[in-house]
């Protein structure tokens, strides 16, 4: 059963991934994205990881999406023309794509010790309680940093986007 | 194989339950709206307006769907999709009451007991903005095309106090999953105050409770916080050029968002389908309740403003008397108290959604925007500070 929801859920991931490549239009490789983050979150579950599972679909699922379509729509994008200019792009471009790919999995098999086999259902500590556990005990310095990092950023966009205002 | 036929059983009861509750809300709605407005409200299709639903959705099925030249028809046709699909998978995290017994076997009143139940429900409301979003985009429509926009700026405004909000009741019964927040509220203080989490004591947690019934009028779109579909400035918003089915989806998913919301909040703030008054007496409540119903239709018969009432008020008197016997027997009390209790709380939110549509106007933009950010979330934060506090010194 878990492999089988696995084996769904990878295609839909990765065709979702190739979609988002190919379409012209940016709403359909914005939705392409959407289908990529929420067949991550369903692996995630099938793996134990069930607050992960929802956080991706509440923050990346849900709001920095919604902020995306949000922005594609206000400015009307359009689709995308091809400038048909580059002809080094058009012969060498997939046996290059290729290449790289076999060169990031050469490395991984080569650099990355052996690593065990997964289960479905081994790992328990994805719950909320085990998860909060060690951001305020073992992770406690780096989550209050990235805390003001990310109030930094918030605080640099207010005042970015008032001088433009003015 | 007993689980799966025991689930099949729950999702076909629940989802029979849930979509008599959406047709049958309409028709509450209108009813009820026109009496706010002296007016009677639907009394042609069977006896006082009860056939009205079967009507409108024989109306809505028979009609032309029309789509439209200009629209991208791909996203066109899966946005009602969207919408109505995520509206109706929440209620599969929504208890409805205690573990019971059914056929030899113990379950929950609930369709799946999901450990970050909660969790569930916001992330489907995060995602449902899509189908608003889409369906205004893809019309090829400047109206729809604002609407959409609205709806979806809206949408990630208000997700930001009613989460904060969520947080105080889930603070206190330290657990995400809706049997455990529900099951923390049992109980009674001083025998006759009940434990919810609305009576709980950080500053009464009512205040949390309102603006969480605030920010879920703005989620699921309703009046006063209706710009969307904003009529006298956008034609009818994001579903200007839906027609037929399509259009239904959307008014559909509308409805069911309304009933998911309501029972978010009977579940986190009033302790779901644990009752008002102390067990003994409570469980005998229902009965009386559907007694007196039987005396006020009874009374009615006696002075009949309809030719009809002399037909349909004994036919409703002996129903109700029929439900308070049916009520009284101990074997079904064990399930259908606890229904009852939570059936009767998210009646009642729902009520106050319909009561704030026939009584405020409509806000405006700039001043729905400003009511987000400069009051609703301060004091979602300000909530969610003290609780924590509280919760952390006692």
């Amino acid at each position: 059963m878990d492999t089988i929801l696995f084996l769904i859920f990878a295609i839909i991931a990765v065709a979702c991934a190739f979609n988002l490549v190919l379409q012209k239009h940016p709403i359909s490789s914005a939705l392409s994205l959407i289908g990529v983050m929420s067949s991550l979150a369903v692996l995630y579950l099938l793996l134990g990881a069930e607050f992960i599972a929802m956080a991706q679909m509440i923050v990346y699922g849900g709001a920095v999406m919604v902020l995306f379509i949000f922005v594609i729509m206000l400015l009307n994008a359009e689709s995308e023309k091809s400038s048909g200019k580059s002809w080094f792009a058009q012969i060498a471009g997939f046996p290059l794509l290729c290449a790289l790919v076999a060169m990031f999995v050469f490395l991984i098999r080569v650099a990355l010790p052996p690593m065990r086999d997964v289960h479905f259902g081994d790992w328990v500590g994805g719950t909320a309680e085990a998860i909060g556990m060690l951001l305020f005990t073992k992770y406690l310095l780096p989550f209050e940093v990235i805390s003001i990092l990310i109030l930094v950023a918030i605080l640099g966009a207010v005042v970015l986007a008032r001088k433009e205002i003015d | 194989m007993n689980f799966y036929l025991v689930s099949l059983i729950k999702i076909a009861v629940v989802f029979g339950i849930f979509m008599t509750t959406l047709a049958y809300l309409q028709w509450v709605e209108r009813k009820v709206l026109a009496h706010i407005q002296s007016r009677t409200g639907p009394l042609r299709v069977g006896p006082h307006g009860l056939l009205q639903p079967m009507a409108d959705v024989l109306k809505l099925l028979t009609k032309e769907d029309l789509l439209p030249p200009y629209a991208n028809k791909v996203f066109f046709l899966l946005a009602p999709f969207i919408a109505v699909s995520l509206a109706l998978v929440s209620i599969s995290v929504i208890p409805f009451g205690p573990e019971i017994n059914l056929f030899g076997t113990r379950t929950y009143m609930q369709i799946s007991d999901l450990d970050v139940g909660i969790l569930f429900i916001l992330a489907i409301s995060a995602v449902s903005v899509y189908g608003v979003a889409l369906a205004g985009w893809s019309s090829n429509n400047k109206y729809s095309l604002i609407g959409g926009l609205r709806s979806s700026a809206q949408m990630i405004s208000y997700e930001l106090p009613l989460t904060l909000v969520i947080v105080s009741p889930l603070l206190l019964a330290n657990t995400l999953s809706f049997r455990g927040i529900t099951d923390a509220q049992a109980g009674f203080y001083l025998g006759f105050i009940p434990r919810w989490s609305i009576f709980q004591m950080p500053f009464p947690q009512i205040f949390g409770f309102i603006v969480f019934m605030i920010a879920g009028f703005a989620e699921t779109n309703r009046i006063p916080f209706d710009l969307p579909e904003a009529e006298n400035e956008l034609v009818a918003g994001f579903h200007t050029e839906y027609s037929s089915m399509k259009f239904a989806c959307f008014f559909m998913s509308e409805y069911a968002n309304m009933v998911t919301i309501t029972c978010v909040a009977t579940l986190l703030f009033l302790g779901g389908w644990h009752p008002l008054f102390p067990a003994p007496y409570s469980n005998w409540v229902p009965s009386l309740v559907f007694l007196f119903f039987a005396g006020v239709f009874l009374f009615q018969l006696m002075r009949p403003s309809r030719k009809m009432d002399r037909l349909t008020y004994p036919v409703f008197a002996a129903g109700s008397v029929a439900l308070a016997v049916l009520f009284a027997v101990p074997v079904l009390q064990t399930f259908l108290v606890p229904a009852f209790w939570f059936a009767s709380k998210v009646g009642a939110l729902l009520f106050t959604y319909i009561w704030v549509r026939g009584t405020l106007p409509r806000f405006r933009y700039d001043q729905l925007m400003h009511f987000a950010w400069t009051f609703l979330f301060p004091c979602a934060l300000a909530n969610l500070l003290l609780t924590a506090l509280f919760v952390a010194v006692f």
